[in-house]
C-alpha cells in the first residue's frame, strides 16, 4: 500500500514537474540560440510570459469552425501530458508506466498528429490544409524511423516496456552497445523533424513556402494557441526525456526511493539543460532544407535504425 | 555479454567506421566527402590501435603510425590541394538518386553480414566479429564508385575501399605482415599521386572531371 501511494506520488511530481518545466526547456533553446547568433536573447522565461500574456486575450473562432476545431488544442495538451507522464525520466517503476509500451507512445504522438491535421483542415484555409497535408508526409515517414530506433534498444533489452529497456541500461554493468550508436543518430533527425525544428521546419518564421507546423495553427488565438505552444514544448521535452531515457538513463531513481530523488533531479536538469544546448548547437550549423528533401532526411534516419538493428546482430548476440 | 571492454571499444569503432561509410554514400559536396574520408581513416586508425593494444601485436603500432601519418594528414590534404587547384566547388553528381544509393547500401550490408557470420566462426580473434563491417564497408565504397561520375569522388571511394580492406585485415587475422602493408601503403601514395596528374590531364582534354566524356572514343 505504501508502495502504491509514494508511487502515486512520484507519477505527480513528474508529471507536473515536466508539464511545468517544459516551457523553461523551449526558453533555454531559444535562448542558447540567441548567444550563439551574438544576440542577447529575451530570457529563457520568455514562453511563460507568451502563455501569460495569451491566457488573458479573448479567443476568437472561425464562423464555420465545428467543436473539433475548438476541441483540439485540449485532446493536444493531453496527449502531450500523458505521454511525459508514461517515460521514466526521474524514476522507474512508476505506477503509469505498464499502461503503455514504446509503440503505445508512438501511438500517442499519432493521435495527436491525427487531431491536429483534422483541425487544421476543419475550418477550410488554404493554409490549413497546407500544413496539415505537409504534417502528415513528415509524420508517416518519421514514425516507422521512431518505431526502428526503439526496436533496437528493445532488442537489447528484450522488452518494448520503456521501463524494462531504462531498468536494463542503468541499473547493469556498463557495457557499449554499437547498435545504439546508429539508434541515437537515427532518433536525433526523427526528433528534429517531428518537432519541426530546423532542418525541416523553422519554428520561428511564417513564410508560407516553407512552414509546416505554423501553417496548421495559424488560425488559432487566445488560450487555445497557448495550450498549442505548451502542448509543442511539452512534445520537444517528452522527444529530449525518451532520448534521455533510452541513452542517458544514468541517475535515475527507482519509484518510492525519495533518498535518490535530489539526485535524479539534478542529473534530469543537468541532461535537459545540456540536450538543450546541444539541440541549438545543432540548428545553428544546420541549414533548413527544401521540403522536398526531407522524405531523403528521413529515410536516412529509418536506414541508420535498421543499420543499428543489423549492427546488433552482427555484434552483439 | 562476456566481450571484454577492448571488444566492446573495436565493435564500437567499427560501428562509427559503417556509420561513416554510409555518410560517405550519402554526401552530396567533395569537401564534406574528404573530410569524411579523413574521419573513417581516423576510427580506423584508433580501433587499429585499440587491437594493437589489447592483444600486443607490436607490427600495429607501425601500421597505425603508417595510416596515420597517410591517410588522416597527407592524403586528405592533397585532395584538399587538388579540389583547390582544380577549382572544385560544385556538388557530386551521381548516377542514381542518393536515397536509391542508400537502399542498395543496407541491401549490401546485409549480404556482406551474411557472407561474413560463417568466416568469422572459424577465425578464433577478438576482432572476429567485425568482419562482417569490414566487408560492408568494401562494399559500399565500391557502391559509391560505381554511382559517382566525377573523378575525385571515385578515387575518394578507391581509398576508402582500401580502408575497409586494411580493416579487414586486421579483424580476421590482426592485420597482413609488415612488408605487405608497407607495400600497400606505397602503392595508395603513388596512387595519389598519378590519380592528381590524371584530374589535370582529364580536365586538361575535356574541360570537366566527369568521366562520361572518356566513353566517347571519336571526337564527333
Amino acid at each position: 500500500m505504501n508502495t502504491l501511494v509514494s508511487g502515486i506520488l512520484f507519477q505527480v511530481l513528474q508529471s507536473v514537474l515536466m508539464v511545468l518545466l517544459a516551457p523553461l526547456l523551449l526558453g533555454w533553446v531559444n535562448q542558447c540560440r540567441a548567444w550563439l547568433q551574438n544576440k542577447k536573447g529575451a530570457g529563457i522565461f520568455q514562453p511563460y510570459r507568451t502563455l501569460r500574456k495569451l491566457f488573458n486575450k479573448d479567443a476568437i473562432l472561425a464562423n464555420n469552425a465545428t467543436v473539433f476545431f475548438q476541441r483540439m488544442p485540449y485532446v493536444l495538451f493531453a496527449c502531450m501530458w500523458l505521454a511525459v507522464g508514461i517515460v521514466p525520466v526521474l524514476a522507474t517503476g512508476l505506477p503509469f508506466s505498464p499502461a503503455a509500451d514504446v509503440i503505445a507512445l508512438v501511438g500517442i504522438f499519432a493521435l495527436a498528429r491525427v487531431f491536429q491535421a483534422l483541425a487544421a483542415m476543419d475550418i477550410g484555409t488554404a493554409f490549413g490544409g497546407l500544413g496539415a497535408r505537409r504534417e502528415m508526409l513528415i509524420g508517416f515517414l518519421a514514425e516507422p524511423a521512431m518505431l526502428m530506433t526503439l526496436f533496437t534498444a528493445s532488442l537489447i533489452s528484450q522488452s518494448t516496456s520503456l521501463v524494462t529497456i531504462v531498468d536494463n541500461f542503468a541499473h547493469h554493468p556498463f557495457a557499449i552497445y554499437p547498435s545504439m550508436a546508429f539508434a541515437a543518430a537515427a532518433f536525433v533527425m526523427v526528433m528534429l523533424a517531428e518537432n519541426a525544428r530546423i532542418p525541416i521546419d523553422n519554428p520561428v518564421t511564417h513564410l508560407e513556402l516553407t512552414m509546416i507546423h505554423e501553417a496548421m495553427i495559424l488560425e488559432y488565438s487566445a488560450r487555445h494557441l497557448a495550450l498549442i505552444e505548451w502542448a509543442t514544448s511539452l512534445k520537444l521535452t517528452t522527444y529530449i526525456c525518451i532520448g534521455i531515457a533510452i541513452f542517458l538513463p544514468f541517475g535515475i531513481a527507482k519509484a518510492g526511493d525519495w533518498m535518490a530523488l535530489p539526485l535524479a533531479i539534478v542529473a534530469l536538469l543537468a541532461k535537459l539543460a545540456a540536450a538543450g544546448a546541444g539541440l541549438a548547437l545543432l540548428e545553428m550549423v544546420s541549414a533548413k532544407i527544401r521540403i522536398f528533401r526531407a522524405p531523403e532526411f528521413l529515410s536516412t534516419a529509418f536506414l541508420l535504425a535498421t543499420l543499428g538493428m543489423l549492427t546488433h546482430f552482427l555484434l552483439e548476440v | 555479454m562476456t566481450i571484454p571492454l577492448s571488444g566492446q571499444l573495436i565493435n564500437l569503432s567499427a560501428a562509427f567506421l559503417l556509420l561513416v561509410g554510409f555518410a560517405m554514400l550519402a554526401q552530396r559536396r567533395i569537401l564534406s566527402l574528404i573530410n569524411l574520408f579523413a574521419m573513417q581513416s581516423f576510427v580506423l586508425v584508433l580501433s587499429t590501435l585499440i587491437v594493437a593494444i589489447s592483444t600486443h601485436q607490436h607490427h600495429l603500432y607501425y601500421s597505425v603510425g603508417i595510416t596515420f601519418v597517410l591517410k588522416v594528414i597527407l592524403i586528405p590534404w592533397l585532395l584538399h590541394r587538388f579540389i583547390r587547384k582544380l577549382n572544385l566547388k560544385w556538388d557530386v553528381e551521381t548516377h542514381i538518386a542518393i536515397p536509391t544509393t542508400m537502399l542498395l547500401g543496407i541491401v549490401l550490408v546485409i549480404f556482406a553480414f551474411n557472407l561474413a557470420q560463417p568466416i568469422s566462426q572459424l577465425s578464433g580473434t577478438v576482432t572476429r566479429h567485425t568482419l562482417g563491417i569490414a566487408i560492408a564497408g568494401v562494399l559500399l565504397a565500391f557502391l559509391m564508385m560505381i554511382t559517382r561520375r566525377k573523378a575525385v569522388s571515385q578515387v575518394i571511394g578507391f581509398l576508402a575501399m582500401e580502408n575497409g580492406l586494411f580493416f579487414a585485415a586486421t579483424s580476421a587475422t590482426y592485420g597482413m605482415p609488415l612488408v605487405v602493408e608497407l607495400g600497400i601503403a606505397l602503392d595508395v601514395l603513388v596512387a595519389m599521386v598519378i590519380f592528381g596528374i590524371f584530374f589535370f590531364h582529364i580536365r586538361e582534354a575535356f574541360d570537366s572531371l566527369d568521366l562520361k566524356h572518356m566513353e566517347q572514343l571519336k571526337e564527333d
